[in-house]
């Protein structure tokens, strides 16, 4: 089962490591990743996506909870969350397919963010199954890069993880 | 007054209240040592090898609980740390090591002797800082002893770039540390405490397992009294040994893969385990299935995520074992399980831990460790090397109170017996102190007998030599059909007599069972010099009983 976990850290130089590491030498697999700073200048989050059993999922935050680092472990798995991806796709756009290629990224509420002759960068964001649905769309064009972030969430309503 | 980052440091270990450091010199401590060469109320003891530094600072911190301090250059000074600090952090040891590195600005340009000491630690430290500005140094020096000495105690690495070494500023000492992703939590939960004396009522063959958390929470006293309230009878692992008086009638000794059969058939049989600060290493519990199948276990431990790693827990304390000891004593009634310590008598006699007195192939190992126990009035600090040598030790030397014996434990480190028995005797001047070795571990740091000579330590060194790197020849003979390949080593070994008087120190050399007493007795009537006794022993004993790994208790081998 996939469990998505926010960690709040120390903002130090080497504490992703710190945390990658520990994943790594556990036996635990990231699925993703994404860490930036917070509000607070001295904490960053990560938000980390994990496969595993109950078991491991509390193995995994307790190894984590141990570096000296690490503040704050939250497993949002039990609740309702708002989650989110970003994407870059850079989708070949030759004339006779660019008003499709417009019309299902207003589908999907994207944004055409750079335009070439031959190409359209467009940026999209929003649940992982709704990343993937806009680039099985666009495959048929030719997708000539694509960059994806890791998923960020926070939990719905007035309740924060700190 | 402003003074440089090496004062900084050093004045900061004497308000850690620091008496001795284990070091090494190099390029990059240079301001360091400069500053240690003058310095009042810290002692420096010069090793011949990093490695000899970290695990005598190790044993310094077992026999006292205090926390070891060693030091080392950059690059291979550090490097050569590893395996102790590795050592230290399988057995949760309290130790700070400080090693040079390059100046900040060389830093990540493969500099001469500069290696990435903060990414080579990582996975072996409770916590490590790599030190960039000489105002966040004294800071850094309060937290890694903080840090190393609290909660489950672990080794800190503080790396340190020698133009943080020579920078200057002004000393302040802070008063407090502010971390707030650390707060060891030592309070046992009340509801948890009353569950578990719930279900130490109710059980009918409960046992209790004691481990090294019990040393590290100073809690000895707290069990002996538990367990002799309720008449619960006491196993412990090899970290463990001496938090229960062995001699004690409710004593099982030492558990798991070479520990006695009593102490296993009755964990196998057992309907309730109170586990106190152990963690079901893969040496105590063999096959994790077959493991004590019929026991409810109570799980105390100061690091929760022992609890569950490996063994399903019925009821889980995190806290300080004497904390929570203490919750538990308030609680605790003599228990109704007087037909549960006759079975375990029962088996006790069936099966003794034991040895052939047959000596025609040479001096039994077993017979020199308790012919040492004898002669010590088992008072002795015992170190070990690794191997059969660290199994007969733990076997059949009676520990009779903790800190009492010095084992690398999870990690099995060969070569750290005798730098132990430095910083152990180092320690307590005044006790005597065996590091019981084997002719394989001795060599892997011979070199720290120049250490032992030059501070005048009256360590004794029992070799216990058969020739072979006896455990994987034990291993071998047991399960590869006797192929001992590359075990023996019999012909090569050097004259340990010889080696001995080289250094400067004694040397006894024991072929026959008659002289090893007389041999032991001129052993201790050294007082300023170690003395290696060469014991020759039977060349293929083993150590008995044995639980093969991964194997469960009707694998058990008993002769």
């Amino acid at each position: 089962m996939r469990h998505t976990l926010s960690v709040l850290v120390s903002n130090h130089p080497g504490v992703l490591t710190r945390v990658s590491g520990l994943f790594a030498r556990r036996g635990f697999n990231i699925e993703s990743l994404s860490v930036n700073s917070t509000e607070n200048p001295d904490i960053s989050r990560m938000t980390i996506v994990v496969d595993g059993d109950v078991a491991a999922l509390e193995q995994i935050r307790k190894q984590i909870y141990k570096l000296v680092e690490v503040i704050k472990v939250y497993d949002h798995t039990e609740e309702s969350v708002v989650e989110r991806e970003l994407a870059l796709i850079k989708v070949s756009a030759e004339t006779r397919s660019r008003n499709e290629i417009m019309q299902i990224t207003d589908i999907f509420r994207g944004k055409i963010v750079d335009v070439s002759d031959k190409t359209f960068v467009v940026e999209i964001t929003g649940s992982e199954g709704k990343i993937n649905a806009i680039e099985q769309l666009f495959r048929p064009f030719g997708i000539k890069e694509i960059v994806r972030t890791g998923k960020i969430v926070l939990a719905r309503g007035s309740k924060s993880t700190e | 007054m402003k003074i440089n980052g090496a004062r900084i440091l050093i004045e900061s270990l004497r308000r850690e209240g620091v008496e001795v450091v284990f070091g090494y010199p190099g390029g990059v401590v240079l301001p360091i040592y400069d500053a240690l060469y003058d310095v009042e109320g810290i002692r420096h003891i010069l090793v011949r090898h990093e490695q000899g530094a970290v695990h005598a600072a190790d044993g310094y911190a077992r026999a006292t609980g205090r926390v070891g301090v060693c030091l080392a250059t950059s690059g291979p000074g550090a490097c050569n740390l590893v395996s102790g600090i590795a050592t230290a952090h399988m057995d949760s040891i309290p130790l700070v090591a400080i090693t040079g590195q390059v100046k900040t600005t060389a830093l990540g340009k493969d500099s001469f002797q500069e290696a990435d000491v903060t990414g080579i630690m990582m996975p072996i430290v409770k916590h490590n800082f790599l030190v960039k500005d000489v105002c966040d140094l004294a800071r850094t020096v309060k937290e890694a002893f903080h840090i190393a000495s609290t909660g489950r105690p672990g080794p800190v690495v503080i790396d340190l770039p020698t133009d943080v070494c020579s920078a200057t500023m002004e000393f302040s000492y802070p008063e407090k540390v502010n971390m707030p992703g650390y707060k060891p939590y030592y309070e046992g939960h009340p509801m948890q405490v009353k569950n578990a004396a719930r279900l130490i009522k109710k059980a009918k063959q409960p046992i209790i397992l004691a481990g090294g958390g019990v040393v590290t929470a100073g809690a000895s006293a707290e069990l002996t009294k538990l367990a002799r309230l309720t008449g619960i009878p006491v196993a412990t692992s090899l970290m463990g040994k001496g938090v229960f008086p062995e001699d004690d009638p409710l004593s099982l000794g030492m558990l798991g893969m070479h520990g006695t059969a009593y102490s296993n058939y009755a964990v196998h049989e057992a309907d309730l385990l109170i586990v106190i600060g152990a963690r079901f290493d893969d040496r105590v519990t063999g096959k994790l299935d077959t493991f004590a199948p019929h026991a409810a276990v109570i799980h105390i431990d100061i690091d929760p995520a022992e609890i569950g790693k490996s063994v399903a827990v019925d009821v889980p304390i995190v806290g300080d074992a004497r904390n929570i000891l203490q919750m538990l004593l308030k609680e605790a009634k003599p228990a109704e399980i007087t037909a549960w310590r006759e079975r375990i008598d029962d088996w006790r006699e069936q099966y003794p831990l034991n040895y052939s007195c047959d000596d025609t192939d040479g001096i039994k190992p077993q017979a020199v460790i308790e012919t040492i126990h004898r002669l010590t009035g088992g008072k002795a600090i015992i170190t070990t090397e690794v191997g059969q040598n660290q199994m007969w030790a733990a076997q059949f030397y009676k520990a009779s109170r903790p800190r009492q014996f010095i084992s690398s434990g999870g990690l099995g480190t060969m070569g750290y017996g005798l730098p132990a028995a430095i910083g152990a005797q180092i320690a307590c001047p005044n006790d005597i102190v065996f590091d019981i070795a084997g002719d394989g571990s001795i060599q892997m740091n011979i070199q720290e007998m120049a250490t032992a000579v030059s501070n005048k330590l009256p360590i004794k060194i029992a070799i216990l030599n058969n020739g072979y790197l006896g455990m994987v020849r034990q291993w071998q003979q047991l399960f590869y059909d006797r192929r001992y390949s590359h075990t023996d080593i019999g012909y090569t070994n050097p004259d340990f007599i010889k080696l001995a008087e080289a250094y400067g120190a004694v040397g006894i050399r024991v072929q026959a069972p008659e002289e090893v007493e007389p041999a032991l007795q001129r052993a201790l009537e050294c007082t300023d010099v170690p003395c290696i006794i060469d014991f020759i022993i039977a060349r293929e004993e083993n150590v008995m009983p044995m639980i093969p790994a991964g194997g469960s208790i009707d694998k058990m081998m008993i002769d």
